[in-house]
């Protein structure tokens, strides 16, 4: 019998940490979580926690300071007439941009779930992730540029003889306005642009699990392409939609830069909460504003986990 | 009936979506060239590269550019430290609070930009913070973090626990593995998530305006030459490098993470 060790002896510090790693894994979890948590409990948490305790001060009416006492004063301030409707005008729109990304969105991510292959699928792909990522203020501009009055939508239907039909668009009162980039016709359409990849990508990761056996249980049992969609691909999409469909509508509910560009002067949640912060400093009304959206979120994502929308992100 | 072909209904509808999601920006390009500096007339009434010459001697588009650089870079930096950390931890261990901690790392990015600006906004003035390039930052790396865990987390997973026990059985410590073993394993997976984090950094501007005070990074100068134009074709021209800038990232994670996908998941 030799007598070589069967454990090697230890070479330093960097052996010595290892060693303990081994024998606590706690340790090395504790180690690793340490910076990146303490870091999003203090900036990020501590920010929310700031947003809540500043929601709950109050502006004084004459001097104009921020009162740091516990009041519901500023909340109450929510339900005035000209805030509620800013809220309202908000959901409806953020519904709106919802349903119409769903609409152009399904033909994309159907088409790239069932049918591309190969070079096809990475076109699907990279067509999609590349608008995603790329400039959101660039991507506004551009849509600044073609729906201005002397722009290339105005040339177009000028061009094909439209120019009555978007005339008659324009005139259409509640949406239309003086040209496309001052009307809310001109918001929902850069609404949704902007989003439409987020709500793409769940939706063709929900349909790509659409079992292709199911399509043809379906047509065996004498169902027509009609009766199939409505009955099986539809219901199999739905959590891909309503996973999509967190993103557009919680987006489309925060966005102050679209507004602000393209549409008429009508307010957002987000534009108040802007506005609110910057030239009119109530930084109390701007944070209650703020917390809007939070609580319209959470309701929104109860519902959504319920339905299984978290299995198709 | 079903049959395996699209049908040309849904060939049509599909490919005029992606013309959707990509034509509006080819506009900004030609743009970029026209003569006409006063509206956005379309058709161009006449073509000219003067506007990049113009461009590239105003001195207020310098300052913003360098700011958004230098905040883009730290605040990646930052967020691939921190997030390759939190990956580590979450890849194959399960703890308690688990959860609450992806929901944690996801929650910046989940909900509206709006809304972590106003709360960084909201702490620094109950703290009195003053402005600065490191507020800029602060809000920057909070949401790029989760850029950088998910590429890094989605390798993790795909790495054979294998070659870590290899590696210790072969006699490497901890940090040895981490250099030879782990680190060459994740580095593409890192940088995709690097770059990823750098284009939405570069980009950001709804948190930006909330944490910037009275600094300009380059969406800033932008947002503002939008609100109030003043020289429309220089916009243009800015439009183009913010585009750019963040495109050639993007496309660098796309094939970084493309060829990594087969060789990441060898070891299964």
């Amino acid at each position: 019998m030799t007598s070589a060790p069967a454990i090697l002896p230890e070479r330093g510090i960097a052996d010595r940490l290892t060693a303990i790693f081994w024998r606590h894994p706690r340790l090395l979890l504790f180690v690793l979580l340490t910076p990146p948590l303490l870091w999003l409990g203090v900036v990020y948490l501590g920010s929310l926690l700031a947003l809540l305790l500043q929601s709950f001060y109050s502006i004084d009416d004459f001097s104009g300071v921020v009162k740091e006492e516990f009041t519901l004063k500023t909340y109450a301030e929510l339900f005035r007439a000209q805030n509620l409707d800013i809220i309202l005008r908000t959901l409806l729109m953020s519904a709106a941009v919802t349903i119409g990304c769903a609409i152009i969105a399904f033909p994309i991510a159907y088409f790239a779930a069932r049918f591309a292959r190969g070079r096809w699928k990475a076109v699907f792909y990279l067509g999609v992730m590349l608008p995603l990522w790329s400039s959101y203020l660039v991507k506004v501009y551009a849509w600044k540029l073609i729906l201005a009055k002397e722009g290339i939508i105005t040339w177009a239907a000028e061009g094909v003889g439209l120019s009555m039909i978007l005339n008659a668009i324009l005139a259409i009162p509640g949406i239309g306005g003086n040209s496309l980039s001052t009307s809310p016709m001109g918001t929902f359409i850069v609404f949704v642009y902007v989003w439409l990849p987020y709500m793409i990508l769940p939706m063709q990761a929900s349909l790509e699990r659409v079992p292709n056996s199911m399509l043809e249980a379906s047509a065996d049992l004498g169902a027509s392409k009609a009766q199939t969609f409505r009955t099986v691909i539809l219901p199999l999409a739905m959590p891909g939609m309503i996973a999509g469909s967190i993103f557009t509508f919680s987006l489309t509910m925060g966005d102050y830069i679209i507004p602000q560009i393209v549409g008429t002067s009508a307010r957002f949640i987000g534009l108040a909460v802007y506005q609110l912060q910057g030239t009119a400093g109530n930084i109390p009304l701007a944070a209650a504003f703020a917390v809007v959206p939070i609580i319209i979120m959470l309701i929104y994502l109860t519902i959504a986990k319920r339905k299984g929308a978290f299995d198709a992100l | 009936m079903h049959s395996d072909r699209a049908s040309l209904g849904l060939k049509i509808a599909a490919v005029g979506g992606l013309l959707f999601l990509h034509l509006p920006i080819l506009l900004i390009f030609l743009y970029a060239f026209t003569t006409e500096d006063k509206s956005y007339q379309f058709p161009p009434p006449g073509l000219t590269t003067q506007w990049f010459g113009v461009a590239w001697n105003r001195e207020d588009i310098w300052p913003p550019l360098y700011l958004s650089l230098s905040v883009a870079t730290i605040a990646t930096f930052i967020a691939m430290i921190l997030g390759t950390l939190v990956s580590a931890a979450m890849a194959r261990t399960s703890f308690f609070g688990r959860e609450q901690i992806s929901l944690l790392i996801i929650l910046p990015i989940a909900l509206p930009g709006v809304i972590t600006g106003m709360s960084l906004r909201s702490a620094f003035s109950i703290m009195d913070i003053p402005f600065s390039t490191w507020t800029i930052i602060l809000g920057h790396a909070t949401f790029c973090i989760v850029i950088v865990y998910n590429n890094a987390v989605a390798r993790f997973r795909r790495l054979s626990g294998g070659i870590l026990e290899a590696s210790a059985d072969l006699g490497a410590n901890s940090f040895q593995t981490f250099r030879y073993v782990l680190l060459p394993n994740l580095g593409t997976a890192l940088l995709a998530g690097g770059m990823l984090a750098f284009a939405l950094s570069f980009d950001e501007v709804i948190v930006t305006t909330f944490t910037a005070g009275q600094q300009s990074t380059l969406p800033i100068w932008m947002l503002q030459e939008l609100v109030r134009p003043r020289q429309r074709p220089v916009t243009n021209v800015v439009a183009i490098v913010v585009f750019t800038a963040t495109f050639i990232p993007i496309l660098i994670a796309y094939y970084l993470t493309r060829s990594g996908s087969e060789t990441a998941g060898a070891g299964k």
